[in-house]
């Protein structure tokens, strides 16, 4: 079932694979962070396509980053997979029992409430001395089964370790969005009443898509706090939550490649708006804003999808 | 099993407006029930609570000697029981085939939705039964045009052939004919039938043309005030001087005589 667009997947990911030494040292700190948000980004896709926005994702982010910084605190547990492991579980588990509550809202409402919820842990961590409270605390350097490499060697390992995790999320997201569950979703967002006259149930399959999203910024985070050696209360804040909403208007919800592409556009802007404007670069990302949603209202994604669209017609 | 479903004592009251009581009966197999009454006579309401959309107040539903009293709609719909609405339910952004696959691959799949997750939805066989059903209900020319687009009429039949796509053994379709023009309404409903009639599912259907009633029905259930006033075949059900004082009104008496002559 190799695809063209698994082909082009492959490609981009070798192509990155193999580079990676060669570029500069910013630009792939900057990949490593735009792919570990990336993952966040596509539980939102998978949220988005049934018509859910949550305003609250950076709720799993922070708990998949503090994971990992406490096991490095209190254990003496390093390995970079097994605290992965850790850190999604723990996001799933708090997807699971906070979806229970969430999958029932709609609109406006689930918004809200999934922005209430990462508040929360906001105002936890922050009043936690022992957890740092607004300064955070260090992470410590995690070993990739008892690889221990020290400085560019480390970014180059944790930058590699954040591509093949992306290349396997990009994979399972996909087999997802074919699946019953997951071709429900625009069924979801169009007419529940008659989902559940079909004999299926709307809140589970909400709930199964909240625990997913959960699970994917969990492991998004503990990238993230691998990438950044360190954990604040910030990665909890409503602007995080904020931030990944508009990269996934940024990427579009057409297909998984559109997360990665859209998040390391999102990265790169931010990083050249900083430098241009150091004072004021918010100015130039809204102004991407603002030209995405004029031009590209579904995203960078549907550039790909219209390019696709026109090629068969060429070739009858 | 001479009865599919059995209702006992039926009774549905919302605080202090009773919409529905006293209502017991029993339907065999494959018996076509046309269902009659003024607005707000509780039709509605009895199709909702046989469906599990609505809970009842009182009272027993038992399909195939199962107790389904107040089960939630898609138990009720896993047993076997499905319907239509008099608004068409159907997934607006999707094609007529992804309505029906989706539908399909509901039917096929599990009650887990971890199953749901693990299984693609477009998968020969669920291709293979939209197509069936499309064929059955007459809207081949409609296949890939998008819901949204779909006449009165094709929305009607899509919203009907979703309700099939389940197999199920007992079928209410609320007010089928509603929304669609008077020319259209014999040929939609000739489709419907036969199409039901093919896979052998009883039928309870909520009519307000007489003239349907009498054409399709093998029984009618005349609803006044929350309960069933009369029941039997349709030319005793119209003749009868209550059902044509509090229902069908002088317009049921020109729709009686057209009807003996499809009879």
């Amino acid at each position: 079932m190799w695809s063209r667009t698994h082909f082009s997947g492959a490609l981009a990911f070798l192509a990155a694979a193999v580079t990676a030494p060669a570029l500069p040292a910013w630009l792939v700190s900057l990949a490593t962070i735009a792919f570990a948000n990336a993952f966040v980004v596509l539980g939102l896709v998978i949220l988005w396509r049934a018509g859910l926005v949550p305003f609250g994702q950076a709720l799993f982010y922070a708990i998949g980053a503090y994971s990992v910084a406490l096991i490095g605190r209190y254990t003496g547990l390093r390995d970079a997979f097994l605290m992965l492991a850790v850190a999604a579980a723990s996001a799933g588990i708090v997807a699971f029992l906070g979806g229970y509550l969430l999958a029932r809202y709609r609109d406006i409402f689930f918004a809200m409430l999934s922005l209430a919820m990462s508040m929360i842990l906001y105002g936890v961590l922050v009043k936690t001395q022992t957890l740092g409270s607004t300064d955070g605390f260090h992470v410590e350097t995690p070993t990739f089964l008892g690889y221990a490499p020290r400085g560019q060697a480390l970014n180059l390992a944790i930058f590699w370790l954040v591509l093949g995790l992306s290349a396997v999320a990009a994979l399972l997201v996909r087999l997802y969005f074919r699946s019953v569950a997951g071709m429900l979703a625009v069924p979801v967002r169009d007419n529940e009443i008659r989902l559940e006259f079909l004999g299926i149930s709307v809140t589970r399959l909400i709930h199964l898509k909240l625990v997913i999203s959960g699970v994917l910024a969990g492991t998004g985070g503990a990238l993230a706090a691998f990438a950044i050696a360190h954990v604040d209360p910030n990665m909890a804040y409503w602007t995080t939550s904020g931030g990944f909403v508009f990269v996934t208007i940024l990427a579009g919800t057409s297909s998984v490649a559109a997360a990665f592409v859209g998040s390391f556009v999102f990265e790169l802007v931010r990083s050249i708006a900083v430098d241009i404007l150091p004072g004021a670069w918010q100015i130039i990302l809204g102004s991407v804003l603002l030209l995405t949603i004029l031009f590209l209202p579904e995203g960078l994604g549907s550039v790909f999808s219209r390019f696709k669209r026109r090629t068969p017609v060429v070739a009858p | 099993m001479s009865t599919i479903l059995a209702v006992r004592d039926l009774e549905k009251a919302f605080g202090s407006v009773v919409a529905a009581r006293n209502i017991s009966l029993d339907i065999p197999p494959q018996q076509t029930v046309g269902i009659i009454g003024a607005n707000g006579a509780g039709k509605t309401t009895f199709v909702n609570m046989i469906t599990g959309h609505i809970e009842p107040s009182k009272g027993s539903i038992h399909f195939e000697d199962k107790d389904i009293t107040g089960l939630p709609s898609r138990t009720i719909a896993r047993l076997g029981i499905s319907r239509s609405f008099q608004v068409a339910q159907i997934f607006a952004s999707l094609t007529v085939h992804e309505n029906l696959c989706a539908a399909a691959a509901i039917a096929r799949s599990k009650v887990g939705i971890l199953a749901c997750a693990l299984r693609p939805l477009h998968s020969p066989r669920t291709i293979d039964d939209a197509d069936a059903v499309i064929e059955l209900f007459q809207i081949v020319r409609y296949r890939d045009a998008p819901a949204a687009s779909l006449p009165q009429g094709a929305r009607k039949l899509l919203d009907i052939a979703m309700a099939v796509s389940g197999w199920p053994r007992l079928l209410l379709l609320d007010e089928p004919t509603s929304g669609i023009s008077i020319e259209e309404k014999f040929g939609i409903m000739d489709v419907v039938m036969s199409a039901l009639k093919s896979r052998k599912i009883t039928i309870l259907f909520v009519e307000h043309d007489m003239e349907i009633v009498a054409r399709f029905a093998d029984r009618v259930l005349a609803f006044y005030d929350g309960t069933v006033i009369a029941d039997g075949t349709p030319t005793a059900v119209l003749a009868d001087p209550q059902v044509q004082a509090f229902i069908s009104g002088t317009k049921a008496k020109s729709g009686l005589q057209r009807s003996a002559v499809h009879a």
